[in-house]
């Protein structure tokens, strides 16, 4: 009897102590505590080194006929952008022209962003509705059209970590702004050397709309 | 004339960066007064003075002016696929002080405004954290609260101006920012409550949107002064700001505040979303891109006159203008009549905020002659706001985002006012 009080007493500490340290180490205790499930419905972002690709797979060949149905209606049969829709395939060699192209296989430096992307936004309208599977097929017929795998590559939750897109090394860091001279918070105040030309004006490029009139 | 506009727009350059650029709100309805009804002026008593007005409860939710129909946001077709990812544009030139009325902040939209009913809304935290959890909007509201003023700008604002002057007003040039108070919880309260694993460096912030919005964060910023906001000057966020919560990230480009939040995922290296690495990274003319180019610098424009303001007759005018700074408070901005010659000191009006628009104004004599009107920023930094010249020099013209530079209004001898460049 006294060992059983004894064990309720210490048990009763033990609980305290755990609530108590718990508490100190929750400042304001709101909220509750997300379970696994929770967190694994909502937590779809995968990183470049193909960290949280889910499980899955798909080669080119049988992506064509998911890219056909469900992204060819806004980006062309082949990845040209349809109306104003973006264009996803070429553009090799524009970036440093006077009109570059900035598409999937031109400037994207990481194929893990075309999965992410196209899994959490595309169909533009129907978000998240691709299966896994049907993502990875998408995104291999994409690599495929920019030639950056073959036809039959199987991409997958395995290697879409180390495919080597064109552009990976096509970006500067970190930030080197303020990239402008520094003048210290003193710039010419009188009679300062700077052209006043006229050189251009909006009005005459004309692309303004104007309000319907009322 | 076609073919000056095809080389000067580059509207797929423009496009591809996910960028809509609107319509300049130029009517007649503007520029022209009705004409005035003599029976309403002195010494006759007006009709509104003779009749009983509506009651009171008419508009439960007040509305401006039916006379300030003009005041509204504006967009341009043309230059975005749908309406659901594009931009419209604040009517900066009809604004005074520093808040943005909220039904007038401009909206950007990458699917659209999501609806989302408050009993609905979920906060998850997951990642490098002691604890992943969950917290409902009644949870947010009892943590500490802060309430600070905010400019948030578009890393695109001025996006279409690189090449040459494009559009002819104040608003589809300089409307993507905006400036109110926000009311929520210190994102460093919020990781008391969760915890921190050592090697936590980044942060994903994720929307609850069509689009899914994300973009990386470094723990630094998140710890200095990252808000979660659920008001915006002193009433609930509206649906299209984010409703019920936005991440506010302040002196930052405004793609990062991300709307809808529905997730907030502690990692230790950078996502490299969509968003920060095809779009809001910095094409150089040499091909390659800048990267997390975060910071919005220093600077500002004149808000009137501007080409939807004309000077209508000659005498004493005040210039007015707004300015603001990514890295703190403005410190001073000069105006100059001649593009740039000679320069005078504006007065800063007060509130003057760190990472808030600031008001500015000048007084100036107008007596018909032609005038290249300019504002210049410094910041607490001591950084000038520079020249688009300058800007191009070093950035080349393909860059689309963060064009901070001074812009040039021409008055011409008739009144009238233009965005030109001069060079």
């Amino acid at each position: 009897m006294l060992d059983l009080g004894k064990y309720i007493i210490f048990s009763l500490l033990f609980i305290f102590f755990s609530i108590s340290s718990f508490s100190e180490t929750r400042k304001f205790n709101i909220g509750k505590i997300a379970t696994k499930e929770e967190v694994a419905g909502w937590d779809i972002d995968i990183r470049p080194d193909g960290l949280g690709a889910p499980k899955g797979s798909g080669d080119a060949l049988s992506g064509e006929e998911v890219y056909a149905e469900r992204c060819a209606s806004c980006h062309g049969d082949f990845g040209e952008g349809i109306d104003r829709w973006p264009e996803l395939v070429g553009g090799s060699g524009t970036l440093s022209s006077h009109d570059p192209v900035k598409t999937t296989g031109s400037y994207w430096p990481y194929a893990s962003t075309i999965y992410d992307y196209v899994y959490r936004s595309m169909p533009f309208g129907e978000a998240q509705s691709l299966t896994y599977d049907e993502t990875y097929k998408i995104v291999a017929y994409l690599l495929n059209m920019n030639d950056i795998i073959d036809e039959d590559f199987i991409l997958s939750n395995e290697n879409i970590g180390k495919i080597k897109m064109p552009n990976r090394n096509g970006f500067l860091l970190p930030d080197p702004r303020p990239d402008v001279k520094n003048l210290n918070g003193n710039p010419c105040m009188k009679n300062c050397k700077t052209p006043t030309k006229i050189i251009g004006k909006a009005r005459d490029i004309d692309v303004t709309p104007e309000d319907e009139k009322s | 004339m076609a073919k000056e506009k095809k080389d000067i727009i580059s509207r797929r350059s423009i496009i591809k960066a996910g960028v809509g650029l609107g319509a300049l709100g130029l009517s007649s309805k503007t520029l022209l007064a009705k004409e005035a009804n003599n029976k309403n002026l002195p010494p006759n008593v007006p009709e509104w003075t003779e009749t009983l007005g509506d009651g009171v409860d008419v508009n439960p939710y007040g509305m401006p002016s039916e006379f300030e129909s003009n005041v509204i946001r504006r967009n341009v077709e043309w230059l975005t696929a749908s309406t659901e990812s594009s931009v419209n544009f604040t009517p900066l030139q009809d604004l005074e002080g520093i808040v943005t009325p909220n039904g007038l902040c401009f909206e950007r939209h990458h699917g659209g405004t999501a609806i989302i009913n408050p009993v609905d809304y979920r906060l998850m935290i997951n990642g490098l954290v002691d604890r992943e959890m969950i917290f409902t909007l009644d949870d947010l509201k009892r943590f500490p609260q802060v309430n600070k003023f905010y400019f948030l700008e578009c890393a695109a604002n001025g996006g279409m101006e690189w090449k040459g002057s494009q559009l002819n007003g104040c608003q589809y040039t300089f409307g993507m920012v905006h400036n109110v108070q926000y009311t929520g919880v210190k994102l460093s309260d919020l990781i008391q409550e969760t915890g921190l694993k050592n090697n936590a460096k980044w942060v994903l912030a994720e929307g609850s949107d069509s689009s899914g919005m994300t973009r990386s964060i470094p723990i630094e910023k998140i710890k200095d002064d990252c808000i979660i906001a659920w008001a915006m000057n002193g009433e609930a966020l509206r649906p299209e700001q984010g409703y019920p919560i936005r991440l506010v990230v302040p002196g930052w480009e405004g793609n990062m505040w991300v709307k809808w939040l529905r997730r907030i995922e502690f990692g230790d290296k950078p996502y490299m979303t969509r968003e920060e690495t095809s779009k809001y990274t910095d094409l150089l003319s040499d091909g390659k891109a800048r990267m997390f180019t975060w910071v919005m610098d220093a600077k500002s424009v004149i808000t009137s006159p501007c080409p939807e303001k004309p000077v209508l007759q000659k005498g004493i005018h005040q210039i007015r203008g707004l300015a603001w700074s990514g890295r703190g408070k403005i410190k001073r901005v000069d105006v100059s009549l001649d593009g740039g010659k000679n320069w005078k000191t504006a007065q800063l009006h007060s509130p003057v905020l760190e990472k808030s628009l600031t008001r500015f104004t000048i007084p100036f004599e107008w007596n018909g002659e032609e005038i290249l009107l300019q504002s210049r920023a410094i910041d607490e930094t001591n950084y000038v706001q520079p020249t688009i010249k300058e800007l191009q020099n070093i950035r080349g013209v393909n860059s689309i985002y963060h064009n901070n530079s001074i812009a040039t209004w021409l008055i011409s001898k008739n009144g009238k006012v233009d965005n030109v460049r001069l060079g």
